[in-house]
């Protein structure tokens, strides 16, 4: 079928990988972006820049401390985590009943902070990091060949991603959380301590940009700069999607890596902006999104 | 016009005036041209209440194409410009209406993926020279008679130009217009009841906000005879988000100083590198934790409290 339309098989199934790999990152982070804003009503500019962290926090522990990837696989997530809850407590809370767009805006001066400050150390070249021994090589599928690693990225964010919408949508937490989310107050009023569950949260999404770093960290360079592009590109994803839905940012978030990936194999010059485009035509077709309530 | 807003803009043509013979020509209208976008960001902001972070596309939009049609068409510097100003005012009517479909966050989050895809199309079109972009740009002769190849020459254009755009902004602002786009930022419900098409005015105010960045703009690429990547890049969607926010969003001349602020710190800094990105961010900070009514808004609570 392929080679009759003068594509390879190979070829397509690669960008496919890579597309759903990308997606795998989307979704990891739109994720976290969606909880914050779900909870907290805050657009996280850090986020880009948590992710960054996450990556060069893995990069650190090796190449300072001999900290191989698993350990660093906890080990920076909770790093970047309490790092987070930290910053809630200090500056976000008191944004909370001022206008949202200060929480974008604060949070927009905090990444240039964290990035500036990594550029300063590191320089904006990129560093390799090298993957564990375990996942060198691959297995061959038959229709293409799967690099072992790469596998991995994608199992493990899809099992993380479901445990965050278990842990959300179906155990008591997760409806403190949403109660929360609806009515603060009364929330508050049954005994809920509302301003520690908003910490938490916020160091909750922010961890899962750390963890998704540090999955990037053996196939993307590891530079300061790694974290801002992507997070527009979320951003996108995030308006696609429609912000709110955990499940929605999952399913958005792989869908749009894929056909992303699948651009890059039929027209790779436009495949930078797909998400772009399919943003405006969504905004024409339905304005709140796939799974987002207008508001 | 209110006689306060007269002495001010008295205050600024005599500062237009003196500032060449003070300070180096060329810094004084780097000023200018980050000021008019600080402005222009700010009559969507400040009396639209729409965030746009993605200002960076007009401006860089505009940029792209004076310099394209002054060095490869060969077109004089107005002809040039007032192209860079269609082509962004054209993009704004097509963002702009996508957008202002949505609100507060949600809108600042889609201008900013928008100005992401012009970033990309800059990056890939035939005309814009990619990574190097459109360099040696011919400043050449004002309505093919004042050549303005001289700082001096240039400077009385632009600053000629900044003033006019000014009183032009003070004008919208002040006009029936404006007053039903303050009503719409106050209280965006009430003004549909009274039957204002809500959105035809934000479209329309968005539109005017990305020619006046788009002014900015093309002046700058004749000013300094380059258009690149770093006009469309999303970082200068954020500088002009702080130049508007530290002088002081809403005020109509805060904007200008913040401006001026900050061009003065990047020049005086340009030797510290990765140093600037984190004092802009900290600047960010302290406007948003303790300083939300910018400079100006410091300014005037300080003059009420010696009074």
């Amino acid at each position: 079928m392929f080679e009759a339309l003068g594509l390879s098989a190979p070829a397509f199934f690669g960008q496919l990988l890579l597309g759903i790999i990308n997606g795998a990152f989307y979704a990891l982070l739109s994720l976290g972006l969606s909880i914050i804003f779900g909870l907290l009503n805050i657009v996280n500019f850090t986020h880009g820049a948590f992710y960054m962290m996450g990556a060069l926090l893995a990069w650190m522990l090796l190449n300072y401390l001999g900290i191989g990837y698993w350990p660093a696989l906890l080990i920076a997530p909770i790093i970047v985590g309490i790092l987070g809850m930290l910053i809630e407590r200090v500056f976000i809370r008191h944004l909370y009943k001022l206008d949202h767009l200060y929480g974008l805006l604060l949070t927009f001066g905090l990444a240039m902070i964290i990035e500036g400050t990594f550029r300063n150390i590191y320089g904006v070249s990129g560093q390799s990091y090298s993957m564990p021994p375990v996942f060198q090589g691959g297995v061959n599928l038959g229709f293409m060949y799967l690099p072992l690693y790469r596998g991995w990225v994608v199992a493990v964010s899809v099992v993380v991603c479901l445990a965050t919408w278990f842990v959300i949508e179906r155990t008591s937490l997760g409806s403190n959380l949403r109660a929360a989310t609806e009515n603060p107050n009364l929330t508050e009023a049954f005994g809920v301590n509302v301003p520690r569950l908003l910490t938490l949260t916020y160091g909750f999404g922010v961890a899962l940009a750390g963890f998704a770093g540090v999955l990037a960290a053996p196939i993307y360079s590891v530079s300061p700069n790694m974290g801002a592009n992507l997070l527009i590109v979320v951003f996108a994803v995030v308006v696609i999607g429609g912000m709110g839905s955990i499940m929605g940012s999952i399913i958005t978030g792989f869908s749009l890596g894929i056909i992303e990936g699948l651009t890059k194999f039929v027209y790779p010059e436009a495949a930078n902006i797909a998400v772009f485009v399919i943003m405006a035509i969504m905004l024409m077709i339905k304005p709140a999104g796939l799974f987002g309530r207008l508001g | 016009m209110s006689r306060q807003h007269m002495i001010y803009f008295g205050v600024l043509l005599a500062l237009l005036t003196v500032a060449p013979f003070v300070l180096y020509p060329l810094f004084v209208m780097k000023i200018i041209c980050f000021a008019l976008l600080a402005c222009s960001l700010n009559l969507l902001l400040g009396y639209g209440g729409l965030l746009s972070f993605g200002h960076a596309a007009y401006f860089g939009a505009s940029s792209y194409i004076t310099a394209w049609t002054a060095r490869d068409l060969g077109l004089t510097p107005e002809l040039a410009i007032a192209c860079g100003v269609g082509a962004s005012a054209l993009l704004a009517l097509v963002f702009g209406a996508l957008a202002i479909r949505r609100q507060g966050i949600y809108f600042a989050m889609i201008t900013l993926a928008f100005a992401q895809l012009v970033y990309f199309a800059s990056l890939r079109a035939p005309f814009t020279g990619g990574e190097d972009g459109i360099q040696g740009v011919p400043r050449g002769n004002l309505l093919s008679l004042i050549p303005l190849a001289s700082d001096r020459g240039m400077y009385c254009f632009v600053a000629v130009v900044f003033f006019l755009a000014l009183l032009l902004m003070h004008r919208i602002i002040h006009s029936p217009f404006g007053q039903v786009m303050k009503s719409i930022r106050e209280n965006e419900p009430r003004a549909i009841s009274l039957g204002y098409h809500v959105n035809s005015y934000k479209l329309r105010l968005f539109i005017f906000s990305a020619a006046f960045a788009g002014l900015a703009g093309g002046m700058k690429s004749l000013v300094f005879s380059v258009a690149t990547l770093n006009d469309v890049y999303w970082e200068m969607s954020g500088e002009a988000v702080l130049m508007t926010l530290l002088g002081g969003a809403g005020t109509f001349f805060g904007p200008i100083l913040g401006a001026a602020v900050i061009v003065t710190l990047q020049n005086q800094l340009a030797a510290l590198g990765a140093w600037i990105t984190i004092i802009q961010g900290t600047l960010f900070v302290l406007c948003v934790m303790l300083l939300r009514g910018g400079l100006v808004g410091l300014f005037s609570k300080m003059a009420k409290f010696f009074r």
